[in-house]
């Protein structure tokens, strides 16, 4: 996850700079900020829709204050303050201030770009703070959606001209720089209703309150067919859906299905082999990396039961290599549709998938070993950069970058089939090896086991 | 049944541990008392082989347990919540550790019917996950949980702490009980003098990792652990 967010905010830094000339380029007839002011109106939406699935208001750690010589209004001030200091918050920041910084370049008046980046940082936090008003509701997140989709739908089918009418809302703010007012008086009104609300709450069986929900089990007996797996098996699909971190991964890998479409849809990249296998390896083994990488830091918090107990580490392993397997090959049945982007990028996604399967998957499970790093499941796993290492950096280079330097200079000596198909050799030779690579990945365990034990029971590490 | 020789533990310059020699027999219910600090849950983590012992090893029904693992099928534990895996509930745990153990559902269900009175109707059928259960209830579900597949060395870190008083009451009962069985060897570890001299033939206490006291229960064992801690 560590390598994910520091990519992920790369990408959003690297959008913030190139919008002026993205949207230069594809609306030539408006100015960007016209333009961008028109679409903001959704990226609002993602953003609270983002945090309410991902943010929460961290109010436990604030037990020890409750009976201890300081007001309860500065209690809730600290917890709404430091709140403001969360990861979330540095998304607009991220992109918008490499575009403003773009703009004033362009020539663009200082003191309007400059009041503009304050009016998107209020807005910022203002869903910040509307976030932990509307979390306490289930139903607040219907309405959301069903607003932008109403408002998406309305101005798709020229209706209601949704954009028209908040794209000049968005472009006063920059426009009249004495607007930055109305989304700094937004939030603190919303910051006055958090406060108020909060420290009317502030009591164990409230706001303070550990929600436990009903359990709903399954059986999960069709994993029965995989025999002496099936129990290692269930504990992994367990693992997966029960706890937020894990949970957020499957979302994450899924979502970046449609990270072709930046690429595929541009001709710069058409002609680029090696981005296609970038591509190829990132799409179909983003689950691979995402999960694979922490196995078995995901066990961190029973590993000494689970070292005790008469457990074959070789199902154990077996049943991780299976749920990856499955993630790939699905991942890849998502990326067929890219086909439309011509036949080649099918060809490559599939060498891809194999040189995963056969290559990628050991050499995770491999780096696994040496991950000590404990992870707490039911943190958000936003902004959470626990477990990581410099390991997972070193990782990215067998997994993601020789297969990108075999493929391109074959592809440039020969010919795509060949590239291909020494890839796809290769990840054969894993799988047919995969007995053997995973009996030595299991002694590598073994041997490590006292140092993983000793790791995972430190906390905050 | 478990031999300890010449065990010892040292982080850095510190000993935590150092045993020249310990023999348990089988079927004997065997007793460490000790502060904190004295080395207990290390000699337990010694005996699981989750550290590595600094000199010497532990053989546990002639296995060695740092070189085979062959130990682990006729052993088990519950040293603290970190043997639990929290996103479960009760009855998934129970199943799961009965897998490993080669008991079915309904072995398990067997097993489980027996401590219905323990349970106290706080943990089976209560849809909640094992990381939402009370110290104690996690506590008791860690506690049955060892006893899945009939083990022939059960060995308990601390039960009592955290349980309440007819709970506790009822686990001397159940120890005692497995105790009583010529085959099965129990090592408890407590804080608390009385239950650990209620439910067992043979108490070692140990001071700042070494033995200091081995004592055969008896009328005055209490008052002789009293005095040593007292004084």
């Amino acid at each position: 996850m560590g390598f994910m967010m520091l990519y992920l905010l790369a990408s959003l830094a690297m959008m913030g700079g190139f919008l002026y000339l993205i949207l230069r380029k594809l609306v030539p007839n408006e100015g960007p900020m016209w333009v961008l002011s028109q679409y903001l109106i959704f990226w609002i939406i993602g953003e609270l829709m983002l945090r309410y699935f991902m943010q929460k208001l961290p109010v436990m750690d604030i037990k020890p204050m409750l009976i201890n010589n300081i007001k309860k209004s500065k209690i809730v001030n600290y917890i709404l303050g430091r709140s403001a200091f969360s990861g979330f918050n540095m998304l607009s920041l991220v992109c918008f201030f490499p575009f403003s910084v773009v703009l004033i370049s362009n020539g663009y008046p200082v003191l309007n770009v400059l009041l503009w980046l304050v009016a998107m940082i209020s807005i910022a936090l203002c869903l910040n703070y509307v976030n932990f008003i509307i979390n306490k509701s289930d139903k607040a997140l219907a309405v959301i959606l069903g607003v932008a989709i109403i408002l998406y739908g309305l101005d798709y089918f020229d209706v209601l001209p949704v954009m028209a009418f908040f794209g000049p809302v968005f472009h006063a703010l920059y426009a009249y720089p004495i607007t930055v007012l109305i989304p700094i008086g937004f939030l603190v009104v919303v910051y006055a209703i958090n406060f108020k609300y909060l420290k009317r709450v502030l009591y164990l069986d409230s706001a303070l309150k550990v929600e436990s929900k009903v359990v709903e089990t399954s059986e999960l007996a069709w994993t029965k067919r995989f025999g002496d797996m099936a129990p290692f098996l269930q504990l992994d699909l367990r693992l997966i859906w029960r706890n937020k971190r894990t949970k957020a991964q499957v979302f994450i890998s899924l979502l970046f299905v449609f990270y072709g479409l930046i690429f595929y849809t541009q001709e710069i990249y058409a002609n680029m082999v090696f981005m296609h296998v970038f591509l190829g390896i990132f799409m179909t083994g983003i689950f691979l990396s995402n999960f694979g990488q922490f196995i078995p830091a995901w066990d961190s918090a029973y590993y000494s039961m689970m070292m005790s107990q008469n457990i074959p580490l070789r199902k154990y392993l077996e049943s991780k290599a299976l749920l990856i397997t499955v993630s790939v090959v699905a991942m890849f049945l998502l990326t067929i549709p890219y086909v439309y982007f011509g036949w080649n990028i099918l060809v490559v996604n599939i060498a891809c998938a194999i040189y995963n399967l056969g290559v990628n998957v050991p050499v995770i499970l491999y780096f696994g070993s040496f991950n000590k790093k404990r992870i707490e499941l039911d943190k958000s796993p936003f902004g959470n950069m626990q477990g990581t290492s410099a390991t997972q950096f070193l990782i990215m280079l067998p997994v993601l970058v020789v297969p990108m330097v075999i493929f391109s200079v074959l592809n440039l000596l020969i010919g795509l089939e060949i590239a291909a198909g020494v890839i796809i050799v290769m990840g054969v030779i894993g799988l047919v090896l995969r007995n053997k690579l995973l009996d030595a990945i299991t002694d590598q365990y073994r041997k490590k086991k006292y140092g993983m034990v000793a790791g995972f029971k430190e906390k905050n590490s | 049944m478990i031999k300890v020789d010449d065990l010892s533990k040292k982080y850095g310059a510190q000993t935590v541990l150092s045993i020249e020699s310990l023999e348990i027999p089988k079927g004997q219910s065997f007793g460490l008392v000790g502060n904190n600090g004295a080395g207990k849950t290390t000699l337990f983590s010694l005996l699981l082989d989750l550290i590595q012992p600094t000199t010497g090893h532990i053989v546990n029904n002639e296995v060695q347990v740092n070189q085979s693992e062959a130990w682990k099928p006729f052993t088990s534990a519950f040293i603290d919540e970190t043997f639990l895996i929290g996103y479960l509930t009760p009855e998934e745990y129970f199943y799961f550790i009965g897998e490993l153990r080669a008991r079915n559902k309904a072995d398990v269900d067997t097993l489980l019917a027996q401590f219905q009175d323990f349970f106290h109707g706080e943990i089976l059928g209560q849809k909640k996950y094992l990381r939402d259960l009370s110290k104690g209830n996690q506590k008791k579900v860690g506690i049955v949980a060892s006893f899945i597949g009939n083990p022939e060395v059960v060995i308990l870190d601390e039960p009592f702490a955290n349980l309440d008083p007819t709970t506790q009451i009822r686990l001397k009962g159940i120890i005692k009980d497995l105790a009583a069985k010529e085959e099965v060897t129990v090592l408890v570890s407590s804080h608390d003098l009385m239950h650990v001299t209620d439910v067992c033939e043979r108490i070692v206490v140990l001071n700042k990792g070494e033995v200091v006291k081995d004592i055969k229960t008896s009328e005055e064992t209490l008052k002789e652990l009293e005095a040593f801690f007292g004084g």
